[in-house]
């Protein structure tokens, strides 16, 4: 099969913005009537793509239309927010009032800045070829290429699941202040899943690619490639043999080890956690929160990964946030409530599922930056521990420091060399230790998997990366003595 | 729209079907609030109207599905048009048809309490207060509540199909959550619990306080366990959590697709003889409970294992034609999603050995009261089962010091056979639903 490259290239679509600005206006002065003292509008145009391809064949092949606004009024601490799917000025009216209703402090109502919103409200289109512009055949062919090469990679795989999904989402958020910003943001992905089996049972195997790109993603990527790493990965745990029980050095390969940092300290980085005292790392700026040479840093300018936005969900323009510097605590991440309480400038961490969510602050891409070990030194200096080679998810209390993840391929390390294979399971550790027990950094970074954050409720795309990097101690919840 | 409005436009697009199509059709719409309280104020008040067409279209067995979240007409005529384009790229499965009547008569409950429609929304923020208040009296370590919330949801659904098939549902909800903190010196805990219900004078606000502040100041001073092999009494909300994995792979569609580790076991014994789990949609004080599964079908009862005895695996209708067998009224969905196969309602009948006394025969063990990373260390397909863990320690058969930053591991077939104790009494969980504890053998956990 082959398959030419595209030539159709996306023009800016040339559409105005997603809700007339005069309409933005009268809406915006509707919520502020009541007495509210800040207003935002956020409009949201979402469509997606996906086809599934489950044992040899397309399953199923589905597509998705979204359109919302959701209105947002403060008045003091108090926030008033409504959604609605009806567009129309009386629909955005009614939910501006609705959303008003609570928040009604002050006698008189804040001001609309317009003058800003003069030429704003669009957002140029930056892929070189929209998804939606490809015909579902060549997206069917990507699967059917991923489905064959993976069982004939190994007579011992016994079932594949491929998935193509594509998404764009544009947004418009104004807000009574003056901002008026949208951004048009298009993601491309591509997992595949495989079964093995062998005498010990089932075991599986994963591999996603997923970038904020559009169809160029398959300039270079090869869907056969991945789905033959993702058959390795379950035909080599067939020989998997319980993990260790107990504390153990663990080295974390380059790439989705960043979940690791994700979810010991990012989340915990996170002002609106921070603020109510569920932050193990609250009052800490300034202090040596982790070993030396550690340094973390949140990027939504970071494209084309997965967590890569031009502006957040409040309307503001992401940034490279350093959040810790060479082991000191530098700053914590900020949405706009949060920053407005501080009287500080917002870092571009307010973020939201859909239209029909509040924002709240949130990560984008996370990552730890490069330190100055030659990667195989890392695991011939560690004489017995345990090799992470894929991370699965993950899952932190705040309040603690106290975090999961999952290990999805991993190996036993004796005498500096990677050994045999582990089956799966949970590491647990304490972030605010771990962040300290990190004994040394590989110069290999790499963002990792595509992913996606929950929190509350809500989950939003994030990247993450590191470089192989070693703790000297973490949990393994194995079952072996 | 009302429900017979919501039916009527269903039946109209299914009515579309042309030559060998099949239509099948859902529809809601559905409104819901959310206050959340801190610090004796309302923080935030968030509302809001949604609707939702999900159209599948089948021909040929192939299947194309497309959603969109609007019902405005030239919305719905072009949704039904996505789903034929999609369906042009399916590829056929002879056993991809809509599901048929079945003769089955649903249990015919009343779930639409209209209760729920008629809370100002000052009795919401009244609550939201309320409860953080409750929380910060309930215990001098109280020391702030990060989330004290109130919801509630009213949805209308419908859903029709080309093979007869035209159901319509009206269901209302409430809920209430707590996260209260416990400080202790430079120590800082946090702790959960929720309640939900069809009617607001049904959540049990008492439970969620105490819930939710004992699992916060019930681990301070908590530290790291040894690691050994022992026996574990896993509390309800625990028990819980491991049923649904193990319901998970009891879908007939992970048993067809070669991922469940109990495909071809029915008949056999995968679990403890003390184990006997069904599934029961039909009891309307959970709110599991539903007339209808998700393709239309009446909701019934199912048993999955009875003692110890895996009795058969859930089906919708496509995974029952394939195994020449019936549905079981098991297809679980969104509006927005394809039908899979689920649980609706787990029920897991009590053992003989009062609640309290379950840990006195245990020498060595740890009662798990919570758990973390079910999504990351859990493998349904291989079994492999380990999570984070946190809990008090068992020794001489009385509860001992509290634990944390553990994990207890073993596989979902070893646990189930290792079960040795279920308690006699089912407690109450969120939302109706009701588990005993159980108490299972030689469980890996792992700290220092």
């Amino acid at each position: 099969m082959t398959q030419t490259t595209p030539t159709i290239t996306a023009d800016s679509t040339a559409a105005g913005p997603l809700v007339d600005l005069d309409i933005v206006d009268a809406t915006l002065r509707e919520a502020l009537h009541a007495g509210g003292e800040w207003a935002e509008l956020f409009a949201e145009d979402r469509s997606s793509t996906g086809v599934l391809f489950d044992e040899g064949r397309v399953e199923e092949m589905n597509s998705g239309r979204d359109r919302g606004v959701g209105i947002r009024v403060t008045a003091g601490e108090v926030t008033g927010y409504a959604h609605t799917s009806d567009m129309t000025p009386e629909g955005l009216a009614d939910a501006a009032r609705t959303a008003a209703a609570v928040a009604t402090r002050s006698q008189e109502g804040g001001k609309v800045d317009m003058e800003s919103f003069r030429g704003a409200g669009t957002a140029e289109l930056r892929v070189e070829v929209l998804p939606t512009a490809v015909g579902a055949d060549r997206k069917v062919a990507l699967l059917r290429a991923a489905d064959e090469a993976a069982r004939s990679s190994h007579e011992a795989i016994t079932q594949v699941t491929a998935r193509y999904a594509d998404s764009r989402r544009r947004i418009l958020v104004a807000n009574s202040h003056g901002i008026c910003a949208a951004d048009d943001q298009v993601r491309t992905l591509l997992g595949v899943s495989c079964v093995a089996s062998g005498d010990g049972g089932l075991q599986t195997g994963r591999e996603t690619v997923g970038y904020t790109v559009g169809w160029e993603l398959f300039d270079d990527c090869d869907p056969a490639e991945l789905a033959q790493r993702a058959a390795q990965r379950a035909v080599t745990k067939l020989a998997a043999r319980p993990a260790p029980s107990g504390e153990a050095p663990v080295v974390i390969a380059r790439g989705g080890g960043g979940v690791l940092f994700h979810e010991a300290c990012g989340h915990g980085l996170e002002a609106d956690l921070v603020r109510k005292g569920a932050s193990v790392f609250r009052d800490r700026v300034g202090s040596q929160v982790a070993a030396e040479g550690v340094t973390l840093v949140d990027d939504g300018t970071m494209g084309p990964e997965w967590g890569a936005l031009r502006i957040d969900d409040e309307g503001h323009p992401t940034q490279r946030n350093v959040l810790i510097s060479d082991g000191v605590l530098s700053d914590y991440m900020w949405d706009w409530l949060r920053s407005r309480d501080d009287g500080r400038s917002p870092s571009g961490n307010g973020r939201r599922q859909s239209y029909t969510h509040l924002p709240m602050v949130r990560m984008t891409n996370t990552f730890v930056t490069n330190g100055d070990i030659e990667p195989d030194d890392i695991i011939a200096d560690t004489p017995w521990g345990v090799y992470v080679a894929q991370l699965g998810g993950g899952q932190v209390n705040t309040a603690t420091g106290d975090f999961v993840f999952g290990m999805t391929e991993a190996y036993l390390i004796e005498d500096g060399k990677i050994t045999e294979p582990l089956r799966e399971g949970n590491l647990i550790g304490n972030g605010p230790q771990v962040l300290v027990d990190i004994d040394a950094i590989g110069n290999d970074f790499a963002m990792g998997h595509p992913g996606t954050c929950g929190k509350d409720g809500q989950g939003v795309p994030v990247g993450d990366g590191q470089p192989t990097l070693r703790v000297r101690a973490l949990t393994v919840g194995g079952t072996a003595a | 729209m009302n429900p017979d409005e919501l039916a009527r436009l269903a039946q109209q697009v299914c009515e579309r079907a042309a030559g060998n199509e099949q239509v099948e059709v859902c529809v809601s719409t559905g409104r819901s609030t959310t206050v959340r309280a801190y610090n004796g104020e309302v923080e935030s008040l968030r509302s809001g109207v949604t609707a939702a067409i999900g159209v599948r279209v089948l021909d040929d067995g192939r299947q194309g599905f497309a959603s969109a979240g609007s019902l405005d007409p030239d919305v719905v005529a072009d949704t039904l048009e996505a789903a034929r384009r999609n369906v042009a790229f399916g590829e056929s499965d002879p056993h991809q048809r809509l599901a048929e009547p079945d003769g089955v008569e649903p249990p015919g409950l009343d779930l639409g309490d209209p209760a729920v429609l008629s809370v100002p929304d000052s009795h919401k923020i009244a609550a939201a207060i309320d409860l953080e208040r409750r929380c910060l009296e309930a215990d001098p370590r109280i020391s702030g509540v990060r989330v004290a919330a109130w919801s509630d949801g009213w949805s209308q659904s419908a859903l029709a199909s080309s093979t007869g098939i035209c159901v319509q549902t009206s269901t209302g909800s409430c809920s209430i959550g707590a996260q209260p903190l416990a400080a202790d010196g430079d120590e800082t805990q946090i702790g959960y619990a929720g309640d939900a219900a069809r009617r607001p004078d049904e959540l049990d606000v008492e439970r969620v306080v105490t819930e939710s502040t004992e699992s916060a100041t019930g681990q301070l001073g908590a530290t790291k366990p040894p690691s050994e092999h022992l026996t574990v009494v896993l509390a309800p909300s625990v028990a819980a959590a491991f049923i649904g994995v193990v319901a998970s792979v009891l879908a007939a569609d992970s048993v067809l697709k070669g991922r469940s580790p109990f495909a071809d076991r029915v008949g056999s014994q995968i679990a403890d003889e003390r184990l006997n789990l069904v599934d029961d949609p039909t009891d309307p004080a959970t709110l599991g409970a539903t007339n209808f599964d998700g393709e239309g079908l009446a909701a019934r009862r199912n048993t999955l294992i009875s003692a110890g005895v895996l009795d058969g695996f859930l089906h919708n209708a496509y995974t029952a034609r394939r195994s020449d067998t019936a549905s079981t009224g098991s297809a679980v969905r969104g509006t927005r999603s394809v039908p899979g196969v689920g649980i609706h309602a787990p029920v897991v009948a009590t053992g003989d050995i009062a609640n309290d006394k379950l840990h006195a025969s245990i020498s060595d063990g740890v009662l798990v009261r919570g758990v973390s990373g079910l999504h990351s260390g859990v493998n349904p397909t291989s079994g492999d089962f380990s999570v984070g863990a946190w809990g008090h320690r068992i020794a001489g058969g009385e509860l001992a010091e509290p634990f944390r930053e553990a994990t207890i591991a073993s596989t979902l077939q070893r646990m189930l056979l290792g079960i040795c104790g279920i308690g006699a009494t089912a407690e109450p969980l969120a939302g109706g639903l009701s588990m005993p504890p159980l108490v299972v053998a030689d469980v890996a956990l792992s700290g220092v």
